[in-house]
């Protein structure tokens, strides 16, 4: 039996994927409605007229992932159209009647993939029932191929746009028994179709929410305090709003509430260039705050203080740890850390919202609307239903649209100038001093190796960051965390550290630092123990199976592991030799239900300059792959932002606040070195998963991997720059 | 002040001060919105026009210094989107979130146009100032090739 596994980690989509099933059946109650217009509209998702053609709504946010392509293959599969008489439209927020909206835990494929081929389906038989009526001819003897129903006996056909009128008044079928295709018959899941809006990108079409325009529109700059949440003492508003093109200029009063609207100065401009101009005569006196003093030198000694003193609290522990290491032939220890991280979306922040009459309209680049009308309603004090979220194409996301303080902040500029419609454009400065951080970590570990070559002793002590005995978003550790389960005497120990840094979930959220801490540390105990790594792996997943927890949650599917453990070594002809100061390396993670094992080629020159020469990938995400175009795209990619987190990014905190501001102080990998990554995906007997996050994480332990086979140098905190890695 | 330039074949007059960057002009006095705001310091190329055929990044060029010259952004590039590079991207399936893109095409016209049959390391020069935040670059270089009436230098995808 087929079970979506799903990833613990990431507790928003568990919370937003339940429900997720209900809204249909609710949608498809009673006869499709013919609109006066002669519109088909069996269910929210289609529409279908003589003049509009064939429409296929698509629900979610599209932030780069590809979303509305996909998802709407699907229904187009169902329905019986062929990808090229098809027009897609990008929905509003309006959860009532789509379910769920929203882009983030890689759940936009799992959650959607039954529900909308039934909503296709239940279209397509309606138009087949409405043809079957009208010829009057059992519908048994009906096809409905190419946005046509044909009748096979006699070959006469109806296209669905003729079909409209009469399949208006039929009753809908139950979504839960409507007929689905069989998979072999699959004409446009399967295909790899370019983007929908790659004609509009290749031509610079307005499309980002940055590229918003309504009617009567003024551009705002909002500067808030380098050190979060500090409140505005005074600002220099008179002199502000003398200069040029400036309408508005005034102090907003913020929160304390880190995701939420925040203390600050706003410049209502006619232009964004007056406003940023007028910004920069704008002198502010913050008030002091109590997070002033707050710094990634200060987190990372306290953490090591921490280590010597009793954890906050014990995640888990199986067997007796202590002895298995006092009976243990070899013990390895290391510790490793990994920085803050700011996500760097290309499309800066930005939101345009127009406040009249205690509503609000939204143009919003977000990727969970929903949530994002919550903290305006609380923020501005009105109802939920008096906002309206159009939502716009988001240039990259990454997790960083997942919290909405840009809304609450354009909402409430538009309010306070007086209800005028505020584009609000943050800069990239802004973006980077008031992200919500990949948090850093701190991993002290300690592992027992058998003479056998069995691991049987594991301990990690994680210093992380929260309040109490809670962590902050983004810092966690769950307690199924590979290789917890797979090791008999194993304990997971946390210290949590207290702070005042605005965090929150980047691109596959806590695998993307602990990936690279697990998988680097098995590679230190396959060399302890003279082992090879992709053996070393093999040995600890054991046999295929499903290892759950007692009460059968959180399942980690060892065999499918192991497939693409094996399939990587293959592709990758692991095991060859190299010339020296190059090497291979590997390395595997489970989240967001993909299993994605990888392996780096990788050469490191005399000044320690590495240059990574291939990637070879290997992941199970279930079958079909509903895209394979944008599909491989998603993990090439994936790959290349790990590499790039590895080889040059840190946060640094200073006094209170993010050092760094732009591209030139926050580097990202940029063409030079970039290289090919080769891309398989196992063919698997399960419902296929998502494809935005799972494929980074390995990527970052897997280059470190080779660079320790190219170099003998172990990599025990990123960035790369804080290792020597010449030759000794 | 008044300034006049040509923007995409036609002239245009733009009052506005003499510091504004070409790229605000473009995007909100002339409402041309692919050129993009990335940084505003000439570090990620989404704002790549060409200034008399240069590939250059308008952010922080101002106005004053562009009068009396000829501006193409990516919505002059072709009348009808069909540069060969237009085509090989959106065919072959290149952006993600798509933002860089235009700035990625105008950087890649330029190379093209001095350089009709670029070499890998050529690519890697010209194409050094634009970021994809998505990381597409893999698809990039693939595009370069294919608008170049040449098959890729190596294989970039597995089911090739």
């Amino acid at each position: 039996m087929d079970t979506l596994l799903v990833d613990r980690r990431a507790f928003l989509k568990v919370s937003l994927v339940a429900g997720g099933g209900l809204l249909l059946a609710y949608e498809l109650e009673g006869p499709a409605v013919a609109q006066a217009d002669g519109v088909f509209a069996p269910n929210p998702f289609i529409k279908i007229s003589p003049e509009g053609g064939i429409v296929i709504v698509s629900k979610n946010p599209e932030v780069g992932q590809g979303i509305k392509t996909s998802l709407q293959q699907v229904i187009a599969e169902e329905l019986g159209v062929d990808w090229k008489d098809v027009k897609i439209e990008q929905a509003d927020s309006e959860e009532a009647k789509y379910g769920p909206q929203y882009a983030g835990g890689s759940t936009g494929t799992p959650t959607n993939w039954d529900n909308l081929r039934r909503v296709g389906a239940a279209g397509r038989v309606l138009l087949v029932k409405a043809a079957a009526e009208t010829w009057g001819v059992p519908e048994a003897e009906c096809e409905a191929v190419s946005a046509t129903v044909r009748h096979r006996p006699t070959g006469r056909t109806l296209r669905y746009t003729e079909l409209v009128t009469k399949a208006s008044t039929l009753t809908p079928p139950e979504l839960a028994t409507v007929p689905l295709k069989d998979p072999k018959d699959y004409k446009v899941i399967g295909q790899a179709i370019p983007g929908v809006d790659n004609p509009k990108i290749v031509t610079g079409k307005p499309l980002f929410g940055i590229d918003v325009k309504v009617p009567g529109m003024l551009h705002a700059v909002y500067e808030k305090a380098p050190v979060f949440a500090a409140k505005v003492a005074s600002a220099n508003l008179e002199q502000v709003k003398a200069l040029p093109g400036v309408k508005h200029a005034f102090v907003v009063e913020g929160g304390e509430k880190l995701d939420g609207l925040l203390p600050g100065v706003a410049i209502v401009a006619d232009t964004w260039w007056n406003a940023q101009s007028a910004r920069k005569k704008l002198v502010v006196k913050w008030a002091d705050h109590p997070t002033a003093q707050q710094s990634s030198e200060g987190f990372a000694k306290r953490a090591a203080e921490l280590v010597s003193q009793p954890p906050t609290k014990t995640l888990r522990n199986d067997g007796d740890f202590d002895a298995a290491v006092a009976g243990g032939a070899k013990v390895v220890e290391a510790a490793y850390s990994y920085p803050f991280l700011a996500h760097a979306p290309l499309e800066p922040q930005n939101c345009t919202a127009h406040y009249k009459d205690g509503k609000v309209e939204f143009w919003a680049p977000t990727q969970l609307p929903q949530p994002g009308r919550k903290l305006v309603a609380a923020t501005l004090q009105i109802p939920e239903d008096a906002i309206t979220i159009h939502m716009t194409r988001i240039g990259g996301g990454f997790g960083r649209r997942l919290r909405n303080d840009f809304m609450a902040e354009a909402a409430a500029i538009s309010k306070q100038a007086g209800g005028v419609p505020v584009k609000l454009v943050w800069t990239r400065e802004d973006d980077m001093h008031h992200d919500f951080y990949r948090p850093a970590g701190f991993h002290f570990l300690k592992a027992a190796v058998a003479p056998s070559g069995k691991i049987v002793a594991w301990k990690n002590r994680f210093v992380t960051f929260g309040d109490g005995e809670t962590f902050a978003s983004g810092a966690g550790l769950n307690d199924t965390e590979f290789p917890a389960r797979f090791v008999p005497n194993l304990r997971l120990e946390t210290n949590i550290m207290p702070f005042g840094i605005p965090t929150g979930p980047l691109r596959a959220p806590g695998s993307n630092g602990l990936a690279f801490v697990f998988q680097s540390f098995l590679d230190e105990i396959a060399v302890a123990a003279g082992k090879d790594p992709v053996q070393l792996r093999l040995d600890l997943l054991g046999e295929p199976r499903i290892v759950t927890n007692p009460d059968g949650k959180a399942p980690y599917d060892a065999g499918r592991m192991r497939g693409v453990v094996e399939l990587v070594a293959e592709k990758s002809g692991w095991g060859r030799k190299l010339p020296k100061g190059t090497g291979l390396g590997i390395a595997f993670h489970y989240s967001h239900a993909g299993y994605f094992a990888e392996v780096a080629e990788v050469g490191v020159d005399t000044t320690g300059k590495v240059k990574v020469s291939k990637f070879w990938v290997a992941g199970d995400v279930g079958r079909p792959i509903i895209n394979p175009s944008g599909a491989i795209n998603q993990i090439q990619g994936s790959v290349l932002d790990g590499v790039s987190e590895a080889l040059h990014q840190e946060i640094t905190i200073e006094g209170g606040h993010a050092k760094q501001g732009n591209f030139n102080d926050y580097p990202l990998l940029r063409m030079p070195e970039s290289f090919p990554v080769e891309v398989h995906f196992k063919d698997s007997d399960h419902p296929p998963t998502g494809l935005g996050e799972p494929g980074l994480p390995p990527a970052i332990p897997a280059l470190c991997n080779a660079i320790f086979a190219a170099t003998g140098k172990r990599v025990r905190t990123l960035p790369l720059t804080r290792t020597d890695l010449r030759p000794a | 002040m008044p300034y006049t330039l040509t923007v995409n074949g036609k002239s245009a007059t733009v009052d506005v001060p003499a510091d504004m960057p070409l790229l605000w002009v473009l995007r909100d006095v002339l409402d041309l919105k692919g050129p993009k705001f990335g940084c505003g310091i000439a570090q990620c190329g989404a704002c790549t026009v060409h200034l008399n055929g240069v590939a250059t990044r308008s952010c922080v060029l101002p106005i004053a210094t562009v009068a009396g010259k000829t501006v193409t952004t990516i919505e002059g590039l072709s009348a009808d989107g069909t540069h060969p590079l237009q085509k090989a991207w959106a065919e072959m399936d290149v952006p993600q979130c798509g933002y860089c893109q235009a700035g990625q095409i105008m950087s890649a016209a330029a190379l093209l146009k001095t350089t009709p049959r670029p070499t890998d390391p050529d690519i890697d020069r010209a194409m050094a100032g634009n970021i994809c935040r998505c990381a597409t670059y893999v698809r990039i270089r693939a595009a370069i090739h294919q608008a170049a009436g040449e098959p890729p230098v190596h294989s970039t995808r597995s089911d090739e």
